[in-house]
């Protein structure tokens, strides 16, 4: 029996880590170029680099959750010498070495092992310490809390945000900064979500496929039910799942989940609208009744040419990395429009561990990773990333080489960069991935009827104190 | 005469048993000790602080009283029974076939391996192939569609009649052969002196499973059947797999293991720990009688018959006094 246990937790990592580029952050479609203004400013802070490097400990341990971090370091760092064959060790040209410490992100593995290693960090041989360290979005601000401080402050590290991450989105800033304001991690990603919508279908029900019509059609809310209306009445979904709206209720709620210093949850009425509305949108008929929640079978289904459903509301990695694998029409048949209201999903942020004696070489893979613009415009190209840096994804808006056949000639960053700009970052706590993900779980049940709205509620508190056993109550509006 | 000094051999069994009491005593015995005071106190990790660990008494213990355990351990029974029942009525038929010279199946060596196969395949995978298997848009809905049985897709996984009897299948398909070979050893155990004489009295086959098969086999069904109550207990993985750890829908999926770790996901050692305390209660007294079943103190099968007789005796002598008097 415990064999059976060892081995369902075995394949639960190995699938968790094959599902892990999906929620966490990932690979976008955009083709970016863009001229290089901060090369002089890179330039600058390699050799202080260089100079730091040479007392520093020989390992550096890089924690994060897949190897899309590594393979955009090894692109873009010019002191990358190779990787080995399995891809755990990087070495670089003093000889340095990364160490990939890689767990999966699905289920809060990659935080429970990060956790354990931090705890230890004190006590940890120079060379086995963290020295760099990824966080998404969902759960960033745990690891950026100054009274944890675990991530050191940017400017400890000789980077000044002002200057050096000058044209970085601000709302990224805000998310990787600490309840004093102080930035204690950055990005080279950005996700501003859009709407991406079947072509063909909206041909056969509006008589045009063109984005800004459509995107006329489905500007707010409401607007967007009277087109949900109109395209049941020809046989189709608007959307495939409730969970496909959850962030764009969830990101702006104007309370955090959890205040800090309380152990209590109040629940936004924000989520209370996703709530209600997903269950009248769901009845009404205007939800795949199949499928339940994301990132399953049915979900991935419903991109195929054989579905029903209209669109989808993803971020830039979202088509790319989801969307097109999943879709077996003909080329050309997705289009990309505005979403009913601004949001943005994932992002990896990097952050430079206290404790580390890796601290030049921290500094230096972060600017190159997030600051440099040359780098973010290769990794755009080379990975079809949405960047962290304005001016050189508002080029990309108005550049017609960036345009993408899977899109049907049309170039998706006229619509990215708009929403980017208007992203109002949610007030975060370290409580987040919990709550989106037992939310969405406990009121599945309701919107498909198994359960009544008390206990769907009340499923809810059970979860999410079992999962935090420090939460003490749950405030509903 | 000199007592002669003899060479003792204890020893080198005391050497040969000591690596599993070594391994024992650090691998499970300071485990469960551990185990144990730590249901006793307050200990969990909040975001990045560790609260404790703070001693409470039986503070955890009522918690979990308080809190749904109990419905999982009705959820856990439930999974077990559908997923039982099926499995013990199956494998007493095969092994009463399979053990029957004059039925003279042929390859049943071949049917033996098949019928154990599912058991090799992972619980996990097996999981995941049903919930493909079993999905709205899945394979099989889509032949029942195609075949006209249904007219709309089931929703297995949307009910937790569906989510359920899926459970119940996979355990029952992974275990049925386990319990067909070890039912057939007990069956090929009886002496065939019993079974020729009664069919030379005209037993048919029929009675010859309900008034021979049957009674002969008890123990070793009894012990299937308290090993299956323990290993239902721990059902874990296949429920844990199927529904994504949520034990959905309405929670109705949820086992005992599921709970517990749930609590140890969220570094709650506490709550786990009582928990497993109480799961310990629970195994130790199916195991007594396990212990019980299989330490036979009635080797000769006439204890029943000589406590009977005693009685008649005492009876005897009860009587007489009366007379005597």
């Amino acid at each position: 029996m415990k064999r059976r246990i060892l081995s369902a937790l075995l394949t639960v990592s190995m699938v968790a880590s094959m599902l892990v580029g999906c929620g966490s952050a990932a690979a976008p479609a955009a083709d970016a170029a863009a001229p290089a203004t901060e090369e002089a400013k890179a330039d600058d802070a390699a050799p202080a680099a260089d100079a730091a490097a040479s007392d520093e400990g020989k390992v550096i341990n890089i924690y994060c959750w897949n190897d899309e971090f590594r393979t955009r370091v090894e692109a873009i760092y010019d002191k990358v010498v190779e990787t080995n064959e399995d891809g755990t060790v990087t070495t670089l040209t003093d000889g340095t070495e990364i160490h990939w410490v890689v767990n999966p992100n699905q289920d809060g593995v990659y935080q429970q092992k990060l956790d354990e290693a931090l705890m230890n960090q004190a006590t940890a041989a120079a060379d086995d310490k963290v020295d760099i360290f990824l966080s998404e979005a969902d759960y960033v601000y745990k690891y950026t809390d100054a009274e944890a401080d675990v991530a050191i402050p940017l400017t400890d590290l000789g980077i000044d945000p002002d200057t050096d991450l000058a044209n970085q989105y601000s709302f990224t800033k805000v998310t990787a900064s600490d309840q004093n304001g102080v930035q204690r991690g950055s990005t080279w990603q950005c996700c501003p979500g859009v709407l991406v919508y079947r072509r063909d279908i909206a041909k056969e029900v509006f008589g045009t496929d063109d984005p800004t019509e459509v995107g006329e059609k489905l500007k707010d809310w409401a607007t967007m039910k009277n087109t949900a209306e109109e395209l049941k009445a020809a046989g189709y979904y608007v959307l495939a799942s409730y969970a496909d709206t959850f962030r764009l209720y969830g990101n702006s709620i104007a309370n955090p989940w959890v205040s800090p210093g309380e152990t209590s949850i109040k629940v936004d009425p924000q989520i209370m609208d996703w709530i209600s509305s997903s269950k009248e949108w769901l009845d009404a008929g205007y939800f795949d009744p199949a499928v339940k929640g994301q990132w399953n079978d049915d979900w991935n289904k419903d991109m195929g040419s054989a579905s029903k459903v209209f669109a989808f509301l993803f971020p830039a990695w979202g088509i790319d990395f989801v969307v097109k694998p999943n879709w077996d029409g003909a080329e050309g048949s997705w289009g990309v429009t505005n979403p009913p209201s601004s949001y943005n999903w994932g992002g990896s942020y990097v952050h430079a561990c206290a404790g580390s004696d890796n601290l030049g070489y921290a500094k230096d893979i972060i600017l190159a990773m997030t600051a440099n613009e040359d780098n973010l415009i290769k990794i755009s190209k080379d990975y079809s990333d949405f960047t962290n840096n304005q001016a050189a994804m508002q080029k990309a808006a108005s550049d017609d080489s960036f345009s993408s056949d899977f899109l049907g000639g049309q170039n998706p960053f006229t619509y990215f960069s708009p929403v980017a700009e208007g992203i109002q970052m949610a007030p975060l706590s370290a409580y987040d991935q919990g709550c989106v993900e037992l939310i969405q779980s406990s009121f599945s049940d309701y919107f498909q009827g198994q359960v009544d709205f008390e206990k769907a509620k009340e499923n809810f508190e059970t979860g999410i104190k079992e999962r935090y056993p420090d939460i003490t109550e749950v405030v509903w509006p | 005469m000199n007592k002669k000094k003899s060479i003792s051999y204890a020893k080198w069994g005391y050497i040969f048993i000591l690596p599993f009491f070594i391994s024992f005593f650090i691998f499970s015995l300071i485990p469960l000790a551990d185990t144990i005071r730590l249901s006793f106190y307050e200990y969990y990790r909040a975001t990045l602080k560790i609260v404790g660990p703070n001693y409470v008494g039986f503070q955890n213990y009522k918690e979990l009283l308080s809190s749904d355990m109990l419905v999982y351990a009705k959820n856990t029974a439930i999974l077990w029974i559908i997923g039982f029942i099926p499995q013990i009525v199956i494998a007493l038929l095969l092994a009463s076939w399979f053990a029957d010279i004059r039925m003279k199946i042929r390859g049943a060596q071949v049917f033996k391996v098949i019928i154990y196969l599912p058991n090799i395949i992972m619980a996990s995978a097996f999981a995941m192939l049903f919930f493909t298997l079993f999905s709205t848009n899945g394979p099989v809905n889509s032949i029942l569609l195609q075949m006209g049985v249904v007219t709309k897709a089931i929703d297995f996984m949307g009910t937790p009649f569906g989510v359920r009897s899926l459970v119940a299948t996979m355990n029952f398909l992974m275990w049925f052969g386990n319990s067909t070979i070890m039912l057939m050893a007990a069956i090929m155990g009886i002496s065939p002196d019993v079974v020729e004489a009664a069919e030379i009295d005209g037993c048919n086959g029929y009675k010859r499973f309900f008034y021979i098969t049957l009674p002969m086999i008890r123990p070793i069904l009894t012990y299937s059947l308290i090993v299956s109550m323990i290993g239902g207990l721990q059902m874990f993985d296949v429920p844990q797999i199927l529904t994504n750890g949520q034990g959905n829908p309405d929670r109705t999926t949820m086992t005992l293991i599921m709970f517990l770790n749930k609590h140890l996901r969220a570094n709650n050692y506490g709550m786990a720990g009582a928990l497993s305390v109480y799961l310990f209660i629970v195994s130790g007294i199916l195991c007594f009688i396990v212990y019980k079943i299989t330490m036979d103190d009635d080797k000769t099968g006439t204890k029943a018959e000589e406590k009977a007789k005693k009685k008649r005796e005492k009876e005897r002598l009860k009587q007489m006094k009366k007379e005597g008097k």
